[in-house]
């Protein structure tokens, strides 16, 4: 992803790579972290209020995995402000004073997250059962609260605000104003709407995929039912919240929104291309809708949609990286949304679950498809907001550490992240596999 | 007593807690390291799974609240110290990695090669860890980063006689810490053999670090004369009285008196650091950036203390709520 960059650091193109690489899989965790405990303590409610056991069973196992995803998301939410430092000390340097706050607040909430993560996987039984619930809630809020301020900080990246250069000198620093800029509230509500997009299905693909595979429990119908129910409530806010966040990228960001709709040149009544390629300077193979892309961005089919040519070559990001990436994530947005269709059609006829298979295909599907998804969106933001590391005031080249040899630590950190990812998986394939305890195992009707 | 003193207090609060607590569980992962085979080292990493399970991963919050307030709180030498020493933090955070990674994955594996593996790497990585951030502070007190944006040397910033007693100094006093509180935690669950053993291992770790840490001052005389002269002046008193902490803790080890020897190695930990911390000021990086210089401008001082007054109303009771669940023995199950 290296773009119109200029680079005099030789390891520029490897930290940018390391960061992707480091972001890319914390926020995939960092979902996990926000809003699986929400799901563990609503099997667990419901296991102590109908006295079910399949529920009972199915908060403690999610519990466990949930437990290992923290101990994941923990760590590579560590690694991230070491490299903030290691790759960044530029940025940091120059920028740490105006956007620190919000970073400095997350740690409270994350230390909170730790705590009551303690207290809900080790208080098992021990604690009364309200008080088990409500601190299994309390790691969720923790989490959520832990994204608005990460978020806080990227959106300060799409919008810096709360300071002025005078003299080349950072000066009159309002911290509080950096922490509200204004891309702060569609970013992070989209951000954590797709948290239990990505959780719920991601959770919902192993009960999918068990009963696919013919061990057709009530178990794995609880679990599938719950967790994907959540995150297909989550999916018609998205689509509404991303709306926002577009609009806002078109008021404030016109290069990124540019880049994403392949518009090379500034013109009224601009259409919108479904699919294609960006080539040549325009977008071939798509869908053209006349006067739709004006009508998206700012409600007036006849109004301008600046292009990217009224910024220099130089400083325009990749356009097919950052146009092929929103375009899969609309495309999955939508089949989502026919997912959740099928599901809430099924249950008003029947109180169950659709009874076709390709429903627990394409549920299986869900959980990769959200990830991709959230992958997505956040190329979108990231690289569509380059060749800037914080929008129209400094360069990701200029950010970037003079130290040579940065590159080994990218090796290096491969090799970890790829260890990393195959025991994680194997040890999620291990729980999912332990045996179910008696009562949870037997076969019944639909829930 | 400025802004910046009390950001920079705040920040050194946050490195010694880190030390008492998170350092003692890496202590853990060393003695679950030399525990003996699966067989024989059972209840030894059993006791050491029940010790440090709820509580580590808010241990380990405290390098990262460290982490926040130095970027916040002083941007000018949280970037030359973090680009001079990425060697060593790099490092540390792969160790960071592995440990946490392993010590989770560890708890719910049940096949003795895969718990042999996931403990070899939570085992391994608890010693790396402490080493290369001793290396780092021996890094930063001995002068060897720079301020502004100019990186130092990437390799004999943390490749130098005093991050060598850094490393060394870090890795044997969280095994000494372990050793105590696990002796004391053996003791008061009635575990009187296992008690014996982490006595036998306090001893075995809390008179070397005792004679490393006499002979580090003539590595500092000759490394880092900044850091020994604030060390045999302003610091002198905090030192003494972590000397003389740490060896009534040995005389109670001895005796078996586990609960007040807890409370003194800890009384050690703390004086030693904050001897430390005295001796460098006003020096952020010695010889190189001030604390006042370092200081991000007033507004952020002010929000960040603002946001770390809040922030403990909410911090303070759950911490409490959890070590009191913890000392009850409330929190034994699993789900």
């Amino acid at each position: 992803v290296t773009g119109a960059l200029g680079a005099s650091q030789p390891d520029l193109f490897y930290a940018r790579e390391q960061m992707a690489l480091s972001l890319g899989s914390h926020i995939v965790i960092a979902c996990l972290g926000m809003a699986f405990p929400f799901l563990v303590v609503l099997a667990e409610r419901r296991g102590n209020r109908t006295g079910d056991a399949i529920y009972t069973t199915l908060a403690r196992r999610w519990a466990k995995a949930m437990g290992v995803l923290f101990a994941v998301g923990a760590v590579s939410g560590t690694i991230l402000s070491f490299e903030f430092g290691i790759l960044w000390p530029r940025w940091m340097g120059r920028f740490g004073a105006v956007m620190g706050l919000p970073f400095a607040i997350e740690g409270f909430a994350f230390f909170l997250e730790a705590i009551f993560i303690g207290i809900y996987l080790y208080g098992w039984d021990r604690l009364a059962p309200r008080v088990h619930q409500a601190v299994g809630i309390g790691i969720g809020v923790a989490g959520v609260a832990s994204a608005f301020f990460v978020v806080a900080a990227n959106g300060w990246m799409n919008d810096p605000t709360g300071f002025r250069i005078v003299g080349g000198k950072v000066t009159d620093v309002k911290p509080w104003a950096a922490l509200f800029n204004s891309a702060l509230w569609p970013e992070a509500t989209h951000m954590i709407l797709a948290a239990f997009i990505v959780a719920g299905c991601l959770v919902a693909t192993p009960h999918a995929w068990a009963l696919l595979r013919g061990r057709g429990t009530r178990y794995h119908r609880a679990g599938l039912a719950l967790a994907l129910t959540v995150a297909m409530v989550a999916v018609p806010l998205q689509l509404v919240v991303g709306d926002w966040a577009a609009r806002h990228v078109a008021a404030k960001q016109p290069t990124k929104l540019a880049a994403i709709e392949g518009v090379t040149h500034t013109e009224r009544n601009a259409p919108l291309h479904v699919g294609g390629l960006y080539i040549g300077g325009e977008v071939k193979g798509a869908l053209r809708i006349p006067d739709l892309l004006s009508l998206l961005a700012f409600d007036d089919p006849h109004a301008t949609v600046q292009g990217l040519d009224a910024v220099p070559v130089s400083d325009r990001p990749p356009v097919n990286v950052v146009r092929t990436s929103f375009q899969l994530m609309v495309a999955i947005g939508f089949a989502m949304l026919g997912l959740g269709l099928w599901l809430l059609l099924a249950w008003r006829r029947r109180r169950a679950l659709p009874r076709s298979r390709w429903f627990l295909r394409a549920a299986v599907l869900a959980g990769p498809a959200a990830v991709l998804a959230l992958e997505c969106g956040w190329i979108v933001t990231e690289v569509g907001r380059q060749p800037w590391i914080v929008y129209h005031v400094m360069r990701t080249s200029d950010a970037v550490s003079d130290a040579s040899g940065l590159r080994y630590g990218y090796f290096l950190l491969i090799s970890v992240y790829t260890a990393l990812a195959v025991a994680t998986f194997a040890v999620l394939r291990r729980l999912g596999r332990a045996p179910l305890p008696a009562e949870a195992a037997v076969d019944g009707t639909q829930p | 007593v400025t802004l910046a003193n009390v950001v920079a207090a705040a920040m050194f609060s946050g490195i010694t807690l880190y030390a008492l607590l998170a350092g003692a569980d890496f202590g853990a992962g060393l003695w679950d390291l030399v525990a003996g085979n699966a067989e024989r080292g059972a209840p030894a990493r059993a006791l050491i799974e029940a010790s440090i399970g709820p509580v580590w991963e808010a241990n380990h919050v405290w390098l990262i609240f460290v982490l926040v307030t130095l970027w916040t709180g002083f941007p000018t030498a949280f970037a030359p110290i973090m680009s001079t020493l990425y060697v060593p933090l790099t490092l540390a955070a792969i160790g960071i990695i592995l440990r946490g990674a392993a010590f989770g994955f560890r708890k719910v594996s049940s096949g003795v090669e895969t718990r042999r593996l996931y403990g070899a790497a939570f085992a391994a990585s608890s010693v790396l860890t402490p080493f290369f951030l001793g290396t780092v502070v021996g890094g930063v007190v001995s002068g060897r980063v720079p301020a502004g944006t100019r990186t130092g040397n990437v390799i004999r910033s943390w490749l130098n006689p005093t991050s060598m007693l850094g490393g060394v100094m870090a890795v044997i006093v969280c095994a000494f810490l372990a050793a105590v509180y696990l002796a004391a935690d053996a003791d008061r669950t009635g575990k009187p053999e296992l008690a014996e053993a982490f006595r036998r291992r306090a001893l075995a770790t809390g008179v070397p670090a005792g004679v490393i840490a006499a002979a580090g001052v003539a590595v500092l005389h000759a490394d880092s004369p900044g850091l020994f002269h604030g060390l045999t002046h302003r610091g002198a008193p905090l030192i003494a009285l972590s000397a003389l902490a740490g060896a009534t803790a040995l005389v109670f080890i001895v005796r078996r008196r586990f609960a007040s020897a807890r409370y003194l190695a800890a009384v050690a930990v703390v004086a030693v650091l904050w001897g430390w911390a005295t001796g460098q000021y006003p020096w952020m990086l010695e010889h190189e950036l001030t604390i006042k210089a370092a200081a991000a401008p007033h507004a952020t001082l002010v929000a960040g203390l603002v946001a770390l007054g809040a922030g403990s109303l909410l911090l303070v009771p759950a911490l409490l709520w959890l070590l009191v669940l913890v000392q009850r023995g409330a929190l034994a199950n699993e789900p």
